[in-house]
């Protein structure tokens, strides 16, 4: 069952004529509406009708995370305010905020956008869907709500927060489909079996579409195992959109991405030159269709690849793998890079570890000093502390195979790393 | 076999001093307290009066709790009293883990031992002419 099955399963030939179509508009209507990207095509020679096929779109420039700080706030908006339907911005954690506004096709599109992972986890009109992500000028909680509306669902929009009663509502009201992030389901599922439910059996939902923050396979599979349901990896970002830009089907390999609404390309982060398809890289959008914010060749930071593989579920939209990391996220640890999933793929591998972890980056002299802070889980021996001790040397081992690094393991105290009822704080660097 | 409470704590500025007072709250007295401590962390054994009330009243408050069975066992407080006690768990080939002594009274010592090999030991101990000692002679059951 697909939501829009003559667009999602559209023959790929047709698909890429749609795609330079819209491109052509989307870049035409950025170029005479915003005077960054005239400066910028300038600067590279280039002018819109440059652009003859799809192959053509690497001699633009791109455009970055501080290019849109400092368009702030309205230096990027293609439309005039009585064409803007809504204003989401993203967190300011590491400077300026960022605004993004919304047409009120922009807003149609979004919430098609997000109804097609509504439809891969078996929703339908009729369905009970749980929004459970944030509301406000966080993309997660309307992007949900507005797929929610566009299928016909019974929308619940519990935003994030006082867990105890989104699972008694999750239990009395039938939720059918869960959307929020990874760590929150975890959180709900903990909970409940906290509460004494048996949420696989006691409870009605079948589907989770969760995002905003990385999974590794493991929480992945703890999650689908706790809540009995199949997972949708929804990715997004709302510098491009929101949640709803790519979505996993249920062959769980691999994200489609909404390829009518956005040219998604993978590019070499050092060299910017685009790599081949399989190849991890960073992820750039253009937008093919946004009339507010229309976006060429912009750099998301997160690390990705294309699945090069027709799906098996019918949809012809080229399918990325699970972000694996953020460029920016990236930790340079004594010269190595390191992501954190990288850490979390090995923890999770350890069934007598918590799946909650932190990670403290210090700075002790000239060397950087990593630490992981793990709990044991509650059936721990940790009567014997030879056990304790053997664990940590059997992760410092592993994590040193993998990651080429040494990394000093802490044994914590269970609920010391706090649970997250948001993003999950899995990093504290404290280095100068 | 003896109910030993076992507790998981962080290296952490009064943490053992917070459990202890979780243990107070109960209203539960406390007769022995052991740490075994690493770089980050500390195992904390006691033995106390209702060590499963004990226990329950720890998870509660979020600490790692359990209750561990140990052997004790009387020696007359004299030279080669734990000594002997140990050979004669070598000469059973019996593992002993860990181990912790205290004075009961002036005459004798009480020696907790833990080791692999729980049930038969008592009664091995008890042919062999060591005195083991009931849980209800340190501690109040539950
Ligand atoms: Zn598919």
């Amino acid at each position: 069952m697909y939501y829009q099955p003559d667009i999602e399963t559209m023959p790929v030939e047709q698909l890429r004529e749609l795609q330079l179509d819209r491109m052509k508009r989307s870049i035409a209507h950025a170029y005479e509406n915003i005077p960054l990207y005239r400066e910028r095509f300038a600067e590279a020679g280039v002018v819109p009708s440059d652009l003859k096929s799809l192959d053509d779109l690497v001699k633009f420039p791109f455009l970055t995370k501080q290019d849109m700080r400092d368009c702030y706030p309205y230096g990027l908006f293609a439309v005039p305010s009585s064409d803007v339907a809504r204003i989401h911005a993203s967190s300011g954690t590491t400077g300026q905020a960022t605004v993004v506004g919304h047409s009120a096709n922009d807003l149609k599109n979004w919430g098609d956008c997000f109804a097609r992972g509504i439809y891969m986890v078996g929703g339908s009109r009729g369905s009970v869907i749980q929004v459970s992500y944030g509301y406000g000028l966080f993309t997660g909680g309307l992007g949900a709500h507005a797929g929610g509306e566009a299928v016909g669902c019974a929308v619940i929009p519990t935003s994030s927060g006082n867990t105890k009663r989104q699972i008694q509502m999750m239990k009395d009201l039938g939720t059918d489909i869960l959307a929020c992030t990874p760590s929150y389901a975890l959180l709900i599922a903990d909970t409940a079996i906290e509460m004494g439910y048996d949420p696989a059996k006691d409870f009605k939902v079948s589907g989770v579409i969760l995002g905003a923050e990385p999974a590794s396979e493991n929480m992945r599979q703890e999650i689908r195992e706790k809540l009995g349901v199949q997972y949708c990896d929804v990715y997004g970002l709302s510098e491009v959109m929101g949640p709803g830009v790519a979505m996993e089907c249920a062959e769980s390999h691999g994200l489609h991405l909404a390829e009518d609404h956005f040219y998604a390309e993978i590019v070499d982060p050092e060299t910017l030159q685009p790599v081949p398809d399989g190849t991890y890289g960073e992820l750039v959008f253009t937008t093919l269709t946004r009339e507010c914010c229309p976006l060429v060749r912009y750099r998301t930071r997160d690390v990705t690849r294309i699945i090069p593989e027709e799906c098996a579920c019918g949809r012809t939209h080229r399918k990325i793998d699970r972000i694996v990391g953020r460029t920016d996220d990236m930790m340079i640890i004594r010269g190595v890079n390191v992501f954190p999933s990288q850490i979390e793929q090995v923890i999770t591998g350890f069934p007598e570890i918590a799946t909650q972890y932190q990670i403290v980056l210090t700075s002790n002299g000239p060397l950087d000093r990593i630490e992981l802070q793990v709990e044991p889980v509650a059936d721990f021996p940790f009567d014997e502390i030879r056990k304790l001790e053997d664990l940590k040397a059997r992760l410092h081992a592993e994590l040193k195979s993998n990651l080429q690094i040494s990394v000093d393991i802490r044994i914590v105290e269970p609920k010391t790393i706090e649970r997250s009822e948001g993003k999950a704080k899995r990093i504290i660097d404290m280095r100068n | 076999m003896i109910s030993q409470l076992t507790v998981f704590l962080q290296n952490e500025k009064g943490r053992l001093a917070a459990a202890c007072r979780t243990i107070a709250d109960a209203g539960i007295n406390m007769h022995s307290l052991f740490i075994a401590d690493t770089q980050d962390f500390g195992v904390v054994r006691m033995l106390v009066d209702q060590p499963k009330k004990a226990a329950e009243a720890l998870r509660a408050a979020g600490y790692r709790a359990t209750i561990t069975p140990v052997t004790a066992v009387r020696i007359p407080n004299q030279p080669g009293g734990l000594a002997k006690l140990l050979e004669y768990m070598d000469s059973q080939n019996v593992n002993v883990e860990y181990g912790y002594c205290f004075l009961a009274g002036e005459e004798f010592a009480i020696d907790v031992l833990k080791t692999d090999e729980d049930i038969e030991l008592e009664s091995k101990l008890a042919e062999a002419g060591f005195q083991t000692v009931a849980p209800e002679e340190i501690y109040k059951l539950d």
